[in-house]
C-alpha cells in the first residue's frame, strides 16, 4: 500500500485529553470544497469536527482527513417562524450572544455553550430540560448533509436518513447546515429555587416528584458523601415582571465571560482524594437547605464550567473520562450502585450531575431514553477502574440501559451492540448514504460501529 | 487504538515466539484485545504460542508467516495485518544470539546474526513505521538490549547488530514525531529465555515476566526508552565510561 504524506497533519483528542491520535486537519470554507474532498478521499476516510467538546474519541480519526468545521460558521435567526437557520460550525455561544438580546433562546443547551450546531445535532445533545422538551434533535426542522459520494442532501424529519444522522456521531455524512426551532424568552435569566437532599433517595424522590413543575431540572451529587447526598437546582426562564421586582436593570443583556484560563501544565496529583472531597463539601454547604425564586444568568445557570477555559486541563497529563449511562426509571438503583461502586475503586468524582430523563426520539443512535441519568468525571489514572466500569456497564446494559457515545472513551464493542438495539437499522442507512465507509472517526474504529 | 485507560485492542507479534513478547501479551490489559498476531517461521512453537494465548481466553489469536530474513515479502506480510483493522501495538522481537565463536571462526555466521537481528530489523521496522504514520496512533516496541550499549569480547557480533538496531530505532522515533505514533526502545539485560540456557547467570538477570511488566508500564507512560530492570540504566551508564582496561578486566 502507498500512503501520501499528510499536509496538515495535527494531533486531536477529545476533551477528556486521554486518546490522541493525528490527522490531516483541514478548515471547512465551502460544501463543494469538502465533496471534493469526500469524492477523492483515501482509505482513512473523512470526518468532521467541531469545537472538540465530545469527551472520548468521536472527533477525530487517525490518518484521516479531519474538517474543522469551525471556520464555516454563519447563521442567521429568523424572527417571525422562530427558527434559526446555521452553518455546522456555528457555535451555540456565539448564537446565544446574537439572539439571547433579541428575546430568544436555543431550544436545548447542553453543559457546555462552546459547541457547535454540527456537534449539537450529531451527538443529539440533550440539557437540564430534557424531561420536558427531550433533545436537540427534537427541535432540527432540516439537515443539509454531504453524503458519501460528496452528494448535498436536505433531509427532513419525515425521512429515517434524519434520524439516522440526529445522534449519528457524524458517521452518516457531513452535516453542513440546519435549521431549528428557538423559544422565546422575557429575560437572560432564570428563575432558580434550590433545595438540598439529605441522601441519594432524597434526591431522587424530590425529582420525581416535583421535577415536571419546572422546565429546567438538575441536581448535582456528593460524590464523596456515602449518603449520596445533593443539590437540585431547578428553574425556568424568568418573565421581565421577575425581573423588575428583583431589581435587574437589563433583564436582557447577555454577556458572559471567561474568568479564568486553566493553567497549561497541571501536575497528576492536582486532584488528589483531599481536593475533591473538600470541593464537594464546599458545594453542598454553597447551596442553601431551601432557596427559591433565586435570578441567575443563563451562563452562571446552564454553563457554570465555561467561565473557566480549558478546565480539562485540571485533570493533568493523563486526562480524564466521564463515564455517563442511562437507565430507566425500574433501574434507578443503579445510580447509588454505580456511585458505590465507584467510591470502593478509589475514584472520587469532580463532579457528579444527575438528570431525569423525558422519553427518547427516533434518532436511531440517540442516547436519551426515558428514565435517569448519571454523569460522573473521573480520572483516567486509576488502575482498577477498567474492570469496574466494565461490571457497572454490564448492570446497565441488563436493564436495558446504554453510554452516552459523545462521552464514552472505553466501552467494548459488544456493550455498545448490545445497548443500542437500533444499530442493524442504523447501518442499514448508512450504508444507503455512505455505501463506501468514508465517515470514519476513532470512535467508529473502536467500537465497530 | 488504545482507549482512554490505555486497552489496547491490536497485538502485532514480529518474531511470534518470542518469550518477552509472550508475556508482554499476558502482562497486557486484554479487556480490549480482540486481535493478537504472532508473527513467525511456521513451527510447533509458534502453534505452542497461539494455543497458550488462546487458553488464557484471549480473543483473536493467530499466527501469519513471516521470516525476518526475507525482507522482500514484509512489506506485504506487514500491509496484509494493517489492512484488516488499526494496529495499536507493534512489537519487534525477533532475533538471535548466535555464538560469537562460531562467527569469529565462520563470518558466514555472523553475517546471519546480523541479518535476522539488524537488516531484518530495519526493514520491517521501516514497514511498520510507515503503517503506523498512516493511521496516526499506535507504538511500536523495538527489543534492544544492553550488550548494545558496550561492545564486550564475549558477544560483540551479537552487541553490534543490537547497538545499530537501537540507533536505527532512536531515529525512527525521531522520524515518527508529530505522527501520532512513537517507538518505545527496551534494553533488557541478561533475561532467562530459552535464548539463554546455556550461558552462566550475569547479575540483575530476569525473567520475560519481570521485562513484560517494564514494557507495559513504559508504553502507559509513553516513554521512548526504558532498561529492563529499570536500574541498568545506572551500571550501563557506569560501564560506558568505564577506561577500557578496567572493562576489558570485568568477568564477561
Amino acid at each position: 500500500m502507498t500512503t501520501t504524506p499528510l499536509n496538515n497533519p495535527q494531533p486531536l483528542s477529545g476533551w477528556g485529553r486521554a486518546m490522541t491520535s493525528v490527522a490531516n486537519f483541514v478548515p471547512a470554507h465551502h460544501p463543494e470544497e469538502m465533496s471534493q474532498y469526500i469524492r477523492s478521499a483515501g482509505s482513512r476516510g473523512v470526518l468532521a469536527r467541531g469545537l472538540g467538546r465530545s469527551y472520548g474519541d468521536a472527533a477525530q480519526s487517525g490518518g484521516a482527513t479531519v474538517f474543522d468545521m469551525t471556520t464555516f460558521n454563519n447563521f442567521t435567526l429568523n424572527p417571525e417562524n422562530m427558527t434559526v437557520t446555521a452553518d455546522a460550525g456555528a457555535s451555540i455561544d456565539s448564537i446565544l450572544r446574537e439572539i439571547v438580546p433579541l428575546g430568544f433562546f436555543v431550544p436545548v443547551t447542553a453543559g457546555t455553550r462552546i459547541i457547535t450546531v454540527g456537534g449539537a445535532i450529531a451527538a443529539d445533545i440533550h440539557g437540564k430540560n430534557h424531561h420536558l422538551d427531550g433533545s436537540f434533535g427534537a427541535h432540527v426542522l432540516e439537515i443539509t448533509l454531504i453524503d458519501g459520494l460528496g452528494d448535498i442532501r436536505v433531509l427532513t424529519p419525515a425521512s429515517p436518513e434524519f434520524w439516522a444522522t440526529i445522534g449519528g456521531m457524524g458517521l452518516t455524512g457531513v452535516i453542513v447546515s440546519a435549521t431549528f426551532t428557538v423559544i422565546p424568552i422575557q429575560s437572560s435569566y432564570i428563575s432558580v429555587d434550590t433545595e438540598r437532599g439529605k441522601d441519594l433517595d432524597d434526591v431522587m424522590s424530590r425529582m420525581i416528584e416535583r421535577d415536571d413543575e419546572y422546565k429546567y431540572s438538575v441536581a448535582w451529587i456528593d460524590s464523596v458523601a456515602t449518603s449520596g447526598r445533593g443539590v437540585i437546582t431547578r428553574g425556568d426562564h424568568a418573565t421581565l415582571e421577575e425581573c423588575r421586582l428583583d431589581g435587574v436593570a437589563h433583564p436582557q443583556d447577555y454577556d458572559p465571560k471567561k474568568i479564568a484560563t486553566a493553567p497549561g501544565l497541571v501536575p497528576s496529583g492536582l486532584l488528589n482524594r483531599w481536593s475533591v472531597r473538600a470541593f464537594n463539601e464546599a458545594w453542598y454547604r454553597k447551596h442553601p437547605t431551601h432557596r427559591v425564586g433565586e435570578l441567575q444568568g443563563i451562563g452562571g445557570f446552564f454553563h457554570p464550567l465555561d467561565g473557566v477555559q480549558e478546565w480539562n486541563r485540571i485533570y493533568g497529563p493523563k486526562g480524564f473520562l466521564q463515564y455517563q449511562f442511562q437507565v430507566p426509571d425500574s433501574a434507578g438503583y443503579l445510580v447509588e450502585l454505580s456511585l458505590r461502586k465507584l467510591r470502593e475503586v478509589g475514584t472520587l468524582s469532580f463532579l457528579t450531575v444527575l438528570k431525569r430523563f423525558g422519553p427518547g426520539n427516533d434518532g436511531m443512535l440517540s442516547f436519551p431514553q426515558a428514565g435517569w441519568t448519571l454523569a460522573v468525571d473521573v480520572p483516567a489514572g486509576v488502575p482498577a477502574l477498567g474492570r469496574a466500569l466494565d461490571e457497572l456497564d454490564a448492570l446497565v446494559a441488563a436493564e436495558g440501559g446504554r453510554l452516552y457515545l459523545a462521552k464514552d472513551s472505553r466501552q467494548s464493542p459488544s456493550m455498545f451492540a448490545r445497548t443500542y438495539p437500533r444499530l442493524d437499522e442504523w447501518r442499514e442507512i448508512r450504508n444507503r448514504l455512505d455505501p463506501n465507509h468514508v465517515f470514519v472517526s476513532d470512535l467508529s474504529r473502536r467500537l465497530a460501529i | 487504538m488504545m482507549d482512554a485507560l490505555g486497552e489496547p485492542q491490536s497485538v502485532l507479534v514480529l518474531g511470534g515466539t518470542s518469550e518477552i513478547a509472550l508475556a508482554t501479551i499476558k502482562c497486557l490489559p486484554r479487556q480490549r484485545l480482540r486481535r493478537v498476531l504472532l508473527a513467525g517461521r511456521p513451527s510447533p512453537a509458534l502453534d505452542t504460542a497461539v494455543t497458550e494465548l488462546q487458553a488464557m481466553n484471549i480473543a483473536g489469536v493467530e499466527s501469519i508467516e513471516f521470516d525476518a530474513k526475507n525482507t522482500d515479502s514484509h512489506g506485504a506480510i506487514i500491509d496484509a495485518a494493517f489492512d484488516v483493522s488499526d494496529i495499536d501495538l507493534v512489537i519487534l522481537a525477533f532475533g538471535v544470539l548466535g555464538d560469537q565463536m562460531d562467527a569469529e571462526a565462520d563470518p558466514r555466521h555472523a553475517v546471519e546474526i546480523a541479518t535476522v537481528n539488524y537488516t531484518g530489523a530495519v526493514s520491517a521496522g521501516l514497514h511498520v513505521a510507515r503503517r503506523l504514520r498512516n493511521q496516526g496512533h499506535g507504538a511500536l516496541v523495538v527489543l534492544s538490549s544492553v550488550a548494545g550499549d558496550r561492545a564486550r569480547r564475549s558477544n560483540y557480533v551479537y552487541g553490534s547488530t543490537k547497538a545499530g538496531l537501537d540507533a536505527f530505532a532512536q531515529g525512527l522515533d525521531a522520524a515518527l514525531a508529530g505522527t501520532g505514533a512513537h517507538v518505545l526502545i527496551v534494553r533488557p539485560g541478561m533475561v532467562r529465555t530459552k535464548m539463554t540456557t546455556h550461558l552462566p547467570e550475569a547479575p540483575m538477570t530476569t525473567d520475560p515476566e519481570d521485562v513484560a511488566k517494564v514494557i507495559v508500564s513504559a508504553l502507559r507512560k509513553g516513554k521512548s526508552t526504558v532498561y529492563a530492570p529499570g536500574p541498568l540504566r545506572f551500571v550501563m551508564a557506569g560501564l560506558k565510561i568505564l577506561p577500557k582496561q578496567v572493562f576489558r578486566k570485568l568477568p564477561s
